[in-house]
């Protein structure tokens, strides 16, 4: 292909990346090198507030914000260099803490414990995530046709429900005396409480995301097991290759690549989880890195927005995404050049 | 076939508009002596005395009220932006100093002498002789208990909060409801303020004349360990519960005791909500050591300032409809009412007792809403365990600091 036809191609896409992509990006870098806050300055005031019968008036000297001549807060922006990222990651603390092996010392730190339980959580739910997806795709794979239209959409379900909504549908399940805890109640004839310590939130969260995700992986693996060879399954057949065995050298091998791209996919939206920590409210228990960046974005009751520190924590969870993602990538990186040659 | 389909859904989609402009025109300034032209809106808080005020704002007509319970955060933002997001703000004392603070309010000395005959001196919030704010209701965290249930064991109510622990213990041992204690100690400002409450109660303070914080101290372990004492008795789900829960959780007869807002006190008599309708008695906040573990709070109306004068004037005169004596007559138990025509009766008694007991009005500032944050914040990894007092405390003081520092309260 001639350069000119190339660039006419790929310019407008490669446009679009740079203005939605690597120029927001690059702000969210520079924003988390400076710090924007109003000026105050004390002044002495009277001011009542209602009692029960008599207003309560007092002289007190209070903090007043600037308000410059149009009538807007005044603001002044300072570099603070690498400050935010300190005081995100408090590398003195955590450092001691991993010196003197001791986890519970460095989990109390807010980003590492969300980066503990993010990393977990990815981990975790990547193989069930593909395993129940295959398994969902192998299973409705051999069911008679006449009830597989069905049966896909019932499991597409899950899929389809808005994350938060899920996640507050299944809270409601088991909270306080929800159905499904009232019935574990019963069935195990002891008190439970779900919501009230941080792993069985764990067990629920990890379980949500499975149930909401793995009808991704299935519609995905479910789709390319129409495209295997069926000449070669039979001949494996007449082979006397057993049912394992055609699965392990035939079926896997061609899904290969899209369990590599369904496992990528899933690395980065796992990563980033958030709905699950909002929809469960398990933030005194679990805390995930994308959650952090949200909870420093939320204004406390001045409106102050802790913008610094929250796109220090964005920029260390794209890193975090990067870092996951590399094995996978590389291998697809070799497989292309494989291909090539 | 089809045809027929489409037109009965034309039909009951024409009935429900029908029913929907019925309700408009049957709503609109039917209660109110003016008819409003002007387009307003208003962002308040959701419980039911708002509930009250903005539906009797609405009878003048083109009012169009969001009631919302994250309305603390939303409301600098929106009234900053040029024209405001909102003309008219429902306020609690802490909203209110921070829209002062950033000057986005109008002062209402002029509306208030055109409009406002029928407000009490004790309504108007006046900072450096300017009226900024209406107030319409005082309310307190306070106890609530079960009278059938402490009468039954002999149990005098609790004036202080080691009697709180000692009555829970004694619930507990007859077993009469599943946890004695109901606390709003949901993670973030639930906690912050139960926290706070029980500070003030042991006679701590937060921040000093610099803004620099104080609570890492003895008082600070005392409040951390006596919060704690109470979760033994609570669901142990405390962590997620908050004043709607921990309220269905007394109207379901599931809980004994709790310290409560007093705007939530009518609804224990609701009979369509709850099945312990004249059990509960409305009492003082338990003292900690010092004074009553709970903070004074008003509620009540500003007008924004990038609005025009007109808007302002009728956003005011609608106001003043919401506030009147006619709305207070119709919803008098959902609130303690500062509005001419109230009358107390025994809901109304557990607030004043605190308020007499010395009960401080709630210390907002710019440096007290950073630390209200973090509090909120913090408290939890105390609660679950996860650190001990000192930690907990240190912690939230270097919160606090990097907070504070970023917000430009401290240098």
């Amino acid at each position: 292909m001639k350069f000119r036809t190339f660039a006419a191609f790929v310019g407008p896409s490669m446009f679009l990346m740079l203005l939605f992509i690597a120029a927001p990006l690059v702000g969210v870098f520079i924003q988390g090198f400076y710090v924007t806050q109003p000026v105050f300055h004390t002044v002495e005031v009277e001011s009542c507030t209602p009692g029960f019968t008599e207003p309560i008036c007092v002289v007190e000297e209070r903090l007043q914000q600037r308000i410059d001549e149009n009538g807007k807060a005044v603001t002044k922006t300072e570099f603070v260099g690498l400050d935010s990222y300190r005081n995100l990651i408090e590398p003195e603390r955590a450092w001691n803490a991993i010196r003197s092996l001791d986890i519970s010392d460095l989990l109390v730190i807010d980003f590492w414990k969300a980066l503990r339980f993010t990393v977990t959580f990815t981990l975790l739910t990547l193989p069930l995530v593909v395993g129940t997806g295959l398994a969902l795709a192998l299973a409705v794979n051999s069911v008679a046709r006449a009830i597989r239209g069905q049966i896909l959409f019932v499991s597409l379900l899950p899929f389809i429900v808005t994350p938060v909504i899920g996640a507050l549908s299944i809270r409601w399940l088991f909270i306080g005396d929800g159905i499904l805890t009232a019935f574990l109640e019963w069935w195990l004839a002891r008190d439970i409480a779900m919501f009230a310590q941080g792993w069985t939130i764990e067990i629920l969260i990890h379980f949500y995301r499975m149930w909401h995700v793995a009808p991704f992986a299935f519609i995905v693996f479910y789709a390319a097991l129409q495209t295997v060879n069926q000449d070669t399954l039979e001949s494996a057949v007449v082979d006397g290759a057993s049912w394992t065995q055609r699965l392990r050298y035939v079926v896997i091998p061609h899904l290969m690549p899209l369990i590599v791209f369904v496992s990528l996919i899933h690395l980065m939206d796992a990563y980033r989880v958030f709905e699950e920590i909002v929809g469960f409210s398990s933030q005194a228990h679990v805390i995930s890195l994308q959650w952090l960046t949200y909870d420093f974005l939320v204004p406390d009751d001045s409106g102050n927005r802790a913008i610094s520190r929250a796109s220090a924590s964005a920029m260390l969870t794209m890193i975090g995404i990067v870092i996951l993602l590399v094995p996978l990538l590389e291998k697809t990186w070799r497989d292309h050049r494989a291909g090539l040659s | 076939m089809k045809l027929n389909r489409k037109g009965r859904t034309m039909k009951l989609f024409n009935g429900i508009a029908a029913a929907a402009v019925a309700l408009t025109a049957g709503g609109a300034w039917a209660g109110c002596a003016f008819e409003n032209t002007v387009p307003l809106k208003s962002l308040s808080a959701g419980f039911q005395a708002w509930k009250a005020v903005t539906d009797a704002m609405a009878e003048c007509g083109n009012v169009e009220a969001e009631l919302d319970q994250e309305f603390r955060t939303k409301q600098p933002e929106a009234f900053a932006a040029e024209p405001s997001l909102y003309h008219i703000g429902g306020v609690a004392n802490m909203t209110f100093s921070t829209l002062y603070n950033q000057g986005t309010i109008r002062p209402l000395d002029d509306l208030v002498a055109k409009y406002g005959q029928n407000l009490k001196e004790n309504q108007l919030i006046r900072v450096d002789g300017q009226v900024w704010a209406i107030a319409m209701m005082v309310n307190a965290p306070h106890l609530m208990y079960r009278g059938d249930i402490l009468s039954d064991l002999g149990i005098e109510p609790p004036t202080t909060y080691d009697e709180v622990l000692a009555a829970a213990e004694a619930i507990q041992a007859a077993g009469v409801v599943d946890y004695p204690i109901g606390g709003t100690f949901k993670t973030g400002s639930n906690i912050g303020l139960q926290f706070v409450n029980m500070h003030l109660g042991f006679g701590g303070e937060f921040i000093d004349s610099d803004n620099m914080p104080v609570i890492n101290s003895e008082t600070g372990v005392r409040t951390l360990e006596m919060l704690k004492a109470l979760t033994a008795y609570m669901d142990p789900e405390y962590l997620v519960s908050d004043s709607t829960y921990v309220q269905q959780q007394f109207q379901q007869g599931k809980i004994a005791m709790s310290n409560l807002w007093a705007s939530r006190a009518g609804a224990m008599d609701d009979p369509n909500e709850s099945q312990v309708v004249g059990k509960v008695v409305m009492a003082g906040a338990p003292v900690a050591s010092v004074r009553p573990a709970s903070t004074l709070w008003w509620d009540g109306i500003v007008i924004a300032k990038n609005i025009t004068d007109e808007e302002a004037d009728a956003a005011f005169r609608v106001a003043m409809e919401g506030l009147d004596a006619e709305m207070v007559e119709g919803d008098n138990d959902a609130a303690i009412w500062l509005i001419e025509g109230f009358n107390p009766t025994r809901f109304a008694a557990g607030a004043a007792a605190t308020a007499d007991g010395g009960a401080l009005p709630y210390p907002a500032s710019p440096g007290m809403n950073v630390m209200f944050d973090v509090l909120g914040k913090g408290v939890p990894d105390f609660l679950t365990g996860a650190k001990d007092a000192e930690t907990t405390l240190a912690d939230i003081e270097t919160a606090y600091l990097t907070a504070a520092k970023e917000a430009g309260v401290i240098q």
